[in-house]
């Protein structure tokens, strides 16, 4: 088995090192939240309506539309499933992950 | 240039001077003609901000909140209820450290249903650390959005800019409309030391464990102890530009006077015509009206009040179950500084009920009739 990265857990002597807000110290380019996720959405393009309705609702910011359709970005979707809940279509299914 | 405005298009002149960015609103009686200016100052582009609709205020000052992170300089404006839905937003305004500008018209809380002054929906939002701003004139609004934002940008904290309904909101002045390019120089463009880049993402307001709440908190504080001596600066700065001062107080014929009145919003100038009806009739009176809340400004109410025989709060608020909320903190500065005054506590005016000249007469009969302030609360003008 691959062995899990270590988190170091980094804590400040004095509260002046301390940020003045409560803010991610490493960039979130390289904490990928997606790793939450239990269940993914899937899209079924071909009955995509291209309304950006998804792109619009997705709490993360996670959908991007590419070539005007959506397409999922897996490093951040937490899989919340707001996205195929609100699909007029119903072109999007939510799949259990399997790691 | 000089206009004649309503103390709502004060605020609508202050933040288009100030240059606000964005500005997220939701309408309420009686502020609702604060952003209606706005919207069109936005729509005809004499305003180059983006002026965003809401669902509610929350959304507002969530939509404030976030523009603020980006960089912006953000302003809003609300009253009573509109002011109290924001609550949990207000926390995180000023502990993500986001300096936005708030105008709130003092306005009752319901019910019974009362759009008049009243104080206690501003002060309900005390111990969220914001900056509050009490004005007494639409020229003092105006000045004082401006300074706000100067105070607020250099120490990363929100304020609220705050008057009293109908008694300025709806009530035409004279104002000295400063020139653009002059409070440029006075205001620079925002540039918060940490945003939110898409080049360098960061997560905002995640979870803190012990370990670093409690430090940031502290350095909320330590922040906050730094407005008084700003606001005092940026007011004498404000003066050399535009010939008024903005402080923290405004103390007027307190020098030798034996009995001060405590007095703040439009009650403030009302106090002054008082003393000198009362200094007519040979009673050395004052007024000090407190103009900034929070931070309180202890060493100049000590320092003012310190000098007097007699003080008498007048509180246009209360505090359920205590007494009126200035009071309270009128006596927690001279505790241990000047305990010998007594200090007696006023509550009047409640729901936008008159406070006259004459009020204030009554107020200090009351005071100078009494050696020691045994009552929590001496009501002036409640039908019994």
């Amino acid at each position: 088995m691959k062995q899990k990265k270590k988190a170091g857990k980094i804590i400040f002597e004095s509260e002046k090192d301390v940020p003045l807000m409560p803010i991610s110290l490493g960039s979130m380019l390289f904490n990928k939240t997606g790793a939450w996720r239990n269940i993914r959405p899937e899209m079924n393009l071909a009955d995509c309506i291209q309304c950006g309705i998804c792109w619009k609702f997705c709490p993360d910011v996670a959908i991007f539309i590419e070539n005007e359709f959506p397409v999922i970005d897996y490093d951040y979707c937490k899989g919340c499933g707001i996205c195929a809940e609100e699909c007029p279509t119903k072109c999007i299914a939510m799949v259990e992950e399997r790691k | 240039m000089k206009k004649v405005i309503m103390g709502n298009h004060a605020l609508s002149w202050g933040a288009s001077l100030s240059r606000a960015q964005v500005i997220a609103a939701y309408p309420i009686t009686p502020q609702t003609q604060v952003v209606e200016l706005l919207s069109e100052m936005c729509a005809s582009g004499e305003l180059n901000a983006k002026f965003i609709k809401v669902e509610s205020e929350h959304s507002a000052m969530a939509a404030c909140i976030a523009a603020s992170l980006a960089g912006a300089r953000t302003f809003t404006a609300t009253s009573a209820h509109g002011l109290t839905l924001m609550h949990e937003l207000l926390h995180w305004a000023s502990y993500g450290r986001l300096p936005v500008v708030m105008g709130n018209i003092n306005r009752a809380l319901a019910p019974g249903w009362n759009i008049w002054a009243d104080q206690n929906d501003s002060l309900s939002q005390r111990d969220t650390g914001w900056i509050q701003f009490y004005c007494s004139s639409n020229q003092e609004v105006l000045d004082t959005v401006i300074q706000a934002f100067k105070v607020s940008e250099a120490l990363l904290i929100p304020s609220m800019v705050i008057l009293d309904a109908f008694a300025l909101s709806h009530t035409f002045e004279v104002v000295h409309i400063p020139d653009q390019d002059k409070v440029d120089s006075f205001l620079p463009r925002f540039n918060p030391p940490i945003r939110l880049t898409p080049s360098d993402p960061h997560a905002f307001g995640g979870l803190t464990s012990p370990d670093h709440y409690f430090e940031i908190r502290y350095k909320l504080q330590k922040n906050m102890e730094k407005v008084p001596a700003l606001i005092e600066e940026t007011g004498r700065d404000y003066e050399k530009l535009f010939g008024r001062y903005l402080g923290q107080v405004e103390d007027y014929r307190c020098e030798d006077a034996d009995l001060i009145l405590v007095s703040s919003g439009t009650a403030g100038y009302t106090a002054r015509v008082a003393v000198d009806e009362l200094r007519e009739a040979g009673i050395k009176a004052g007024n000090l009206r407190i103009k900034v809340f929070r931070p309180f400004p202890f060493e100049k109410v000590r320092q003012i009040l310190g000098r007097a025989k007699k003080v008498a709060v007048v509180d246009r608020n209360i505090c359920y179950g205590l007494h009126g909320i200035f009071y309270q903190e009128v006596k927690s500065a001279l505790y241990g500084h000047s305990d010998g005054v007594p200090v007696f506590g006023f509550i009047t005016g409640l729901g936008g009920r008159d406070i006259t000249p004459e009020t204030f007469k009554e107020i200090a009969e009351a005071a100078l009739a009494r050696d020691k302030a045994d009552e929590e609360i001496i009501w002036i003008g409640v039908k019994k």
